[in-house]
């Protein structure tokens, strides 16, 4: 025989070098042929042409902290907007001298998200320090107590009412979207249609035409001289749709789920309530992270939309801010700030989850 | 039926399984024609037959994983109709390891064992605990407790599983096609746990094609086709003397 044999007594080899350091990387991936090195010339030179005026507006000819007269000589970007109206962007018609309060709730609130984050602190103390601290929370917006005058919902506005509607929204509308999902798998009929209709119902609708309905026809229904919050009522809305999209993706999550799982699980005696508690949830929830997270964050972002019933969310106010005679004119910077705002909310909201992932994934 | 040739259980109480008379049917198809078995306590019945024969399915429907659709199924003296509570009091004393062994990837090793004890059986973690590690060492696998399913091979994931069902305490163990799924020189590390589960006197049902496993541990084999029990007889006779020619045909094509 001609072929050759393993050799077991050889030294282990290493891969092949391709290509070594800055230059070699270039060369391979830049400038291979005339025509990827055209390429890159040529984006280059684009880049060149828009980054440089973009940093020279954004940093060089920019204004941070001046006042809207110095704004008027200049050509760079006039961020002066933003701590000018810093106030009013954040807590909107929130009465003045009190606004130490939704900051106060504000800060309390990202305490207790970063606590949350950390999966060691998952127990049942992490349920009460949440309780004990929506009740603060409440407190310090509503006040009544401690001397704190009373400060009416349709004053909550600006970013802590964009965070109050959008926290809630998750929170509520995730159980809820779980439920849901779980009704709509039933073996029992009557609960299997009604969470059908009510998935299909709320997905065939836009979330607008929701808020129409909670402010505008809902009302019509009510007993005379019995109100609900016009707040409460956009909150109801953002929850009842949030669930429905969190439903159909928990769906997909539990349609992953292989059959053998629920035959192992009744193999071992557990009821459907643990079944799906210690088996199956854990496992489907887990693989509709990534989906999940996606609808909580266009949930998040479209708090904005409460706009068309006349709350004032922190999108809002920067509207409203711009409609000032003296700030007039500088929408760009405003909507670049309230832009950044939005995305870093968004962004951790993402990289929390990949973290999430990462740290629940067992090696299957 | 030759119920006239089957060897005399070894002794004579009260059955732990008794399937009379039962039928099932997927849809119009007729998977399960009129099955009758008793299975005495520490009795080992190996069931064997070519795929489609309904031999998974029959031992399947032992803890309801399927429904029966005629007849009756009594174990350890619950029959199995549609209470709930009735099938969950039996999927408890009934052990079951499947072909494809259904881990839960999400648990540890040592959650998976104690699982069943601290939430249907009620049993301390720290006791149930003890007991898990004391079956992981039988099923030789003790230092892997803390792993996940899915850093361990499909042996060891076997017998995991095999172990997870022995914390339940089980009166029966069925097992269906336990080594169908593994890797060849996996198979005998399985059927060593098997074996010696056998020999402390597990009344066990097994669905396999593993000859060898039947010769040397069963005390009865049977045949399945076409959704009925077609031959059944102490091993030695199954297989030096089929009687009938659907047998003989299975055991030449798979001997």
């Amino acid at each position: 025989m001609s072929e050759k044999i393993a050799d077991t007594t050889a030294e282990p080899m290493k891969p092949p070098v391709r290509n070594v350091g800055v230059y070699g990387w270039l060369r391979e991936n830049l400038f291979n042929n005339w025509f990827n090195s055209l390429l890159t010339l040529l984006i280059l030179y684009g880049l060149w042409q828009t980054c440089v005026p973009l940093i020279r507006w954004a940093f060089i000819d920019s204004l941070w902290f001046s006042s809207a007269e110095a704004c008027r000589d200049i050509d760079g970007a006039c961020w002066s907007i933003i701590p000018n109206n810093v106030s009013f962007i954040f807590f909107g018609f929130f009465p003045d001298g009190q606004q130490w309060r939704p900051l106060l709730a504000m800060l309390l609130l990202f305490a207790l998200v970063f606590y949350s984050k950390d999966r060691k602190h998952w127990k049942r103390s992490l349920g009460v320090y949440w309780l004990l601290g929506l009740i603060v929370m409440g407190t310090l917006m509503h006040g009544g107590v401690f001397g704190l005058p009373v400060v009416e919902t349709d004053q909550w506005s600006g970013f802590p009412l964009t965070l109050m509607l959008a926290l809630f929204g998750m929170v509520f509308a995730y159980p809820l979207g779980v439920l849901l999902a779980l009704g709509r798998q039933s073996r029992m009929a009557g609960i299997k249609t009604l969470c059908v209709v009510y998935i299909e119902l709320i997905r065939g609708v836009p979330l607008i035409s929701l808020l129409f309905m909670s402010s505008v026809m809902f009302p019509l229904f009510l007993p005379e001289g019995l109100s609900i919050d016009k707040v409460l009522r956009a909150q109801v809305a953002i929850i009842l749709f949030t669930a429905a999209y969190i439903a159909e993706v928990v769906r997909g999550g539990l349609q992953a789920i292989p059959k053998g799982q629920y035959e192992a699980a009744d193999s071992l005696g557990l009821g459907y309530g643990k079944t799906m508690r210690l088996i199956i949830l854990p496992q489907a929830l887990k693989i509709v992270i990534p989906p999940s997270v996606g609808v909580l964050i266009s949930a998040f972002k479209d708090t904005s939309l409460v706009v068309i019933i006349a709350l004032y969310d922190v999108l809002t106010t920067t509207k409203v801010t711009l409609s000032n005679p003296d700030w007039m004119g500088y929408s760009r910077e405003a909507y670049l700030f309230l832009a950044l705002l939005y995305f870093v909310c968004c962004y951790a909201m993402s990289s929390y989850s990949r973290k999430l992932e990462k740290e629940l994934h067992t090696g299957h | 039926m030759n119920e006239q040739s089957v060897a005399t259980p070894k002794t004579a109480e009260k059955p732990v399984i008794e399937l009379i008379g039962m039928h099932k049917w997927f849809g119009d198809f007729h998977v399960l024609k009129d099955i009758n078995l008793q299975v005495q306590p520490q009795e080992k019945i190996v069931v064997c037959g070519p795929s489609g024969s309904g031999k998974s399915t029959m031992i399947r429907c032992i803890n309801r994983l399927e429904e029966h659709q005629q007849g009756r199924i009594i174990i350890d003296g619950i029959e199995l109709t549609n209470d709930i509570k009735n099938i969950e009091k039996v999927r408890a004393e009934v052990g079951m390891v499947f072909q494809h062994f259904n881990l839960f990837p999400h648990l540890t090793i040592l959650e998976n064992l104690t699982l069943g004890p601290i939430w249907v059986r009620k049993t301390a973690k720290k006791e149930a605990e003890e007991a898990a590690m004391l079956y992981l060492e039988k099923v030789k696998i003790a230092e892997q407790a803390l792993k996940f399913p899915g850093q361990l091979s499909g042996g060891q994931q076997q017998r995991v599983a095999i172990a997870r069902s022995l914390c339940m305490n089980p009166n029966v163990m069925l097992f269906d096609e336990p080594t169908s799924a593994l890797d060849p020189e996996m198979i005998k590390e399985v059927l060593d746990v098997m074996i010696e589960l056998a020999e402390e006197g597990m009344t066990m049902l097994v669905v396999t094609h593993e000859m060898g496993f039947a010769k040397s541990v069963a005390d009865r084999v049977m045949f399945m086709d076409e959704g009925q029990i077609v031959e059944q007889n102490n091993p030695h006779d199954f297989f030096d003397n089929p009687q009938n020619e659907r047998t003989q045909l299975f055991l030449s094509q798979i001997l």
